[in-house]
């Protein structure tokens, strides 16, 4: 009797909790859920802005591009996402690899140069960002830099080096060290780094940045823009850190894009492919230019660069192309097996 | 001051013989409840098997048996060994002073040993990181972990100090027994489940930690699930290690299960027997001071002392401000919710397996403890892919999934706490009750709860500290647009705004000491419990 009861309340309570959920649920039209795997600064002036212009509201999730890599192929076709923004390629490739990303608009497409895109359409560049070095001016001349990615495995270089090998900004240079000297060069060149960095090794390149800064490690490898943003954070006064540039065409030196893509799931595909060419609108484009950012705009026709950076067209990067970047399983592997990752 | 009328030691009462109300066979709700928690809790589980059986064997193989996963286990496994033994000893003798000893502060005491389970792992490693750059490594690993997660031990085992039978001791040192010797075998075998209990959950929560060892580079299994999930998206050889993972974990339970025994040490009531005369500590007391104080400014000073300095730095940052009131609520609101939801849950099951202790009853509570030993990112996407492909999406990113994500994680926190308090609350008292006509929900409303209201506060208090510091199952299944103070912690750290990080940590800290504190002064208010130093 009194579990009867007891069962009943349970129930009413069940009942009434999936309904409450059922009513929130429910997006209204005009709306669109992003899943921001891009740094929060990028993405916030991008979001404000697109509001303003069109009357779309836009949802933003943070994570890391990876953990929402895994989360959309889990979601599968019930994802509540409909644009998915990353900082690095190789989540954008694996999702297209998994069938999840909708053909982009053909005009979308043609703002950016095809080689910062998706061959087969499913996402699009929307900015770039090149690695670098950076090290702590106090503990090294610029003079005493090597010119190549692979000095860095120079013995002197022991117990000075920082690494963030988790950080998805290292994986390209590996795939493009692998690309020109091939695997068992590639992994001896790892295992020398690995020696040198010691214990200097970093969950992300925020950290790396700042541990050279201030003199923890003596260099390290990065894209340029956290030390731009770093420089926001600690004030001119507060560095003690410079940038170098490899030699042109350095498998070290490559410039890695940031991308957007529209969920197949999508229920709201057509503000989805809205936001999107926002995203690399002449707008949108000005916005990542001139905001905190500090990446590359990377649209035919914006040739903006964010404050006290070399052009876009100044630079000169190695040939790597995003379909050679792909997923970066050749890296991962060869990252996994001399036990950095 | 205590008559000493009921100095005489407790009648021990032996359930495992003598059925809950003459009954031999359980009764069938209580069944059907705990078998339905278990259900829910070994979701997880089947995901893990689903995912993992889709690339066969062939592919899985190399994984599983390459070099890298021999490393992995020591590194596992010694930490494990290592940290939980840590634990077990300052857990034990920290809540023994506190319960048992005339140390001056006990009750500030009893609060600050308890916070440091309420500052989340990765602030506790970023904390001595940002202090001491060259914490890393094996010894780095132990002393965060440990420093961490010791109140896992501390709590159940000071709750049942607080519960046992202080007679039992006088009686052995009246036999002509020792100082040392009675609190090995009486006081420590007093305590032995919840030790055990304790000691569990902390390998559990060793074994399936990330952040912290992320940020001190020292690899495990679970980092390494993680890079196989984050780094090389695949999904399937993240789940094969997370099976290792689990495995680990049984041989975990199945040692745990075999030093458990079948002794059980009750007391006649909270009521009737007669409170402990404190431990005079003397001469000890200044090293016994000095230690606790090592021990808050190791496990809260280091973290709380690079929050303060952070607090205080004033620097800018590129990132948008957020709210911090209704990161607050919502994490609130959350943990709390979850909290009570693990702990009704972990009633059935507790009652089950100490009331009616057999096979299939033992599985069941067995069972539930597994999860623990599962990453949060893994429980999450399997919430993630049971509520798509099999709900329609129901409840996905609703703050009940997420209520119900928290609950499944730290339900076993729950259950060790239920647990440990029904095995000490006599039968003969429900007996009595049912004897006098009152009908089962009327007895356990009336007698049961009342008895282990102790062990559901401390469950409570546990599940409600591990949920607000949660953080990688929550960025994949909160509503969009909501932020937990956690979160919002998360966003400015990974992008080193810590100045402002600093007021999120602080806050959940503080939010974290709330039931710790609310705890302390409960107990210290129940009856009997004001004792003559």
């Amino acid at each position: 009797m009194e579990s009867r009861r007891l069962a009943g309340v349970v129930a009413a309570v069940v009942v009434a909790g999936g309904l409450l959920a059922a009513c929130g649920a429910g997006t209204e039209a005009g709306s669109i859920t992003l899943y921001n795997g891009q740094h929060p600064q990028t993405t916030q002036a991008l979001v404000t802005a697109f509001e303003q212009k069109t009357g779309i509201s836009v949802a933003v999730r943070n994570d890391d591009e990876d953990v929402f890599a895994n989360q959309l192929v889990a979601e599968g076709s019930h994802s509540p996402a409909d644009v998915i923004y990353t900082e690095n390629s190789p989540a954008l490739e694996f999702l297209q690899a998994k069938s999840l990303l909708a053909k982009l608009a053909p005009t979308t497409l043609a703002q950016v140069p095809a080689r910062f895109s998706s061959s087969d359409g499913r996402w699009v560049g929307v900015s770039a960002r090149v690695s670098v070095m950076v090290f702590n001016t106090d503990l090294v001349r610029r003079d005493q830099l090597p010119t190549s990615v692979l000095g860095l495995a120079n013995p002197k270089w022991r117990g000075k080096l920082a690494l963030a090998p988790s950080e998805t900004d290292f994986q390209p240079i590996v795939t493009s060290v692998i690309r020109t000297y091939g695997v068992a060069a590639a992994r001896r060149w790892l295992l020398a780094l690995k020696a040198n960095a010691a214990s200097h090794t970093y969950p992300d390149n925020e950290t790396l940045v700042t541990a050279v800064n201030n003199g923890q490690a003596a260099l390290g490898v990065i894209n340029q823009y956290y030390w731009y943003r770093e420089q926001v954070d600690v004030g001119p006064a507060g560095m003690h850190s410079s940038l170098a540039y490899f030699k042109p065409g350095d498998p070290g030196y490559v410039l890695d894009v940031s991308g957007a893509a529209v969920l197949m799931s999508s229920a709201h595909k057509a503000d989805a492919q809205r936001f999107v060419a926002f995203l690399v609108s002449p707008q949108g484009q000005a916005i990542i230019a001139h905001s905190d950012s500090f990446e590359y705009p990377i649209a035919k026709g914006s040739d903006a660069t964010p404050v006290g950076e070399i052009p876009l067209s100044g630079l000169q990067p190695n040939s790597i192309t995003v379909a050679e970047l792909g997923d970066g399983s050749a890296a991962l592997a060869l990252l996994q097996k001399v036990q950095l990752l | 001051m205590t008559s000493t009328l009921e100095a005489a030691p407790a009648p021990v009462d032996r359930p495992a013989e003598r059925p809950a109300a003459g009954r031999r066979h359980p009764p069938r709700v209580l069944q059907v409840l705990a078998a339905a928690v278990a259900v829910v809790l070994l979701l997880p589980l089947a995901f893990l098997v689903v995912e993992a059986v889709q690339d066969g064997w062939s592919t899985l193989s190399p994984i599983l048996f390459r070099q890298l996963t021999a490393t992995l286990l020591w590194n596992t496994v010694s930490l494990t060994v290592v940290v939980t033994t840590l634990c077990a000893v300052i857990g034990t003798l920290a809540a023994w002073c506190v319960e048992r000893t005339d140390v001056p502060g006990r009750r500030i005491w009893a609060v600050l040993v308890v916070v440091p389970v309420g500052i989340p792992d990765f602030a506790v490693a970023f904390g001595w990181k940002s202090v001491f750059p060259s914490v890393g490594g094996f010894g780095g690993a132990v002393l965060v972990m440990t420093v961490a997660v010791y109140p896992l031990v501390f709590l159940p085992v000071a709750a049942s100090l607080r519960g046992a039978d202080p007679g039992q001791e006088d009686v052995a040192r009246s036999l002509g027994v020792g100082r040392f010797r009675t609190f090995w075998r009486v006081t420590v075998g007093q305590a032995r489940l919840a030790i055990l209990g304790g000691s569990v959950l902390v390998a559990l929560v060793v074994l399936a930690e990330y952040g912290a060892f992320e940020i001190l580079g020292f690899r495990t299994f679970t980092t390494e699930i993680f890079s196989e999930y984050l780094t090389a998206f695949n999904t399937p050889a993240g789940c094969a290690l997370s099976l290792v993972l689990v495995l680990l974990s049984v041989g975990i339970l199945l040692g745990e299960g075999a030093l458990r025994g079948r002794g059980r040490a009750t007391r006649i009531g909270p009521m009737a027997a007669r409170v402990a005369r404190r431990h005079r500590l003397g001469r000890a007391r200044v090293p016994v001071l000095g230690a606790f104080v090592l021990l808050v400014a190791l496990a809260l000073g280091v973290p709380l002392g690079a929050i303060g300095y952070w607090l205080f730095q004033s620097a800018s940052s590129t990132l948008p401000s957020a709210s911090l009131g209704s990161a607050a609520w919502h994490t609130a609101v959350y943990g709390g919710s979850a909290a009570l939801v693990a702990t009704v849950a972990a009633l059935p099951v507790a009652l089950l397996s100490v009331r009616w202790p057999g096979r299939s009853t033992m599985a069941i509570e067995r069972s539930t403890y597994l999860v623990l030993a599962m990453p949060g990112l893994v429980i999450a996407l399997a919430l993630t892919y049971f509520s798509n492909n099999l709900a329609n999406g129901f409840l996905y990113q609703s703050p009940y999934l997420l209520i119900g994500a928290y609950a499944i994680m730290f339900f076993p926190l729950a259950l060790v706490a239920v647990r440990s308090s029904v095995a000490r609350a006599p039968v003969s008292y429900e007996e009595i009750g049912r004897s006098l006509g009152r009908g089962r929900l009327q007895v356990l409303w009336s007698v049961t709860l009342p008895l282990i209201a102790p062990g559901l506060a401390a469950a409570f208090s546990l599940v409600f500290l591990e949920a607000v510091t949660e953080l990688t199952a929550t960025l994949v299944l909160i509503p969009t647009n909501a932020q937990t103070l956690a979160t919002q912690f998360w966003i400015f750290q990974n992008n080193l705004a810590y100045h402002q990080a600093a007021p999120y940590a602080a806050l959940m800290i503080l939010v974290a000491a709330v039931p710790s504190v609310v705890l302390g002064r409960w107990f210290d208010r129940m009856p009997g419990a004001r004792v003559p130093a």
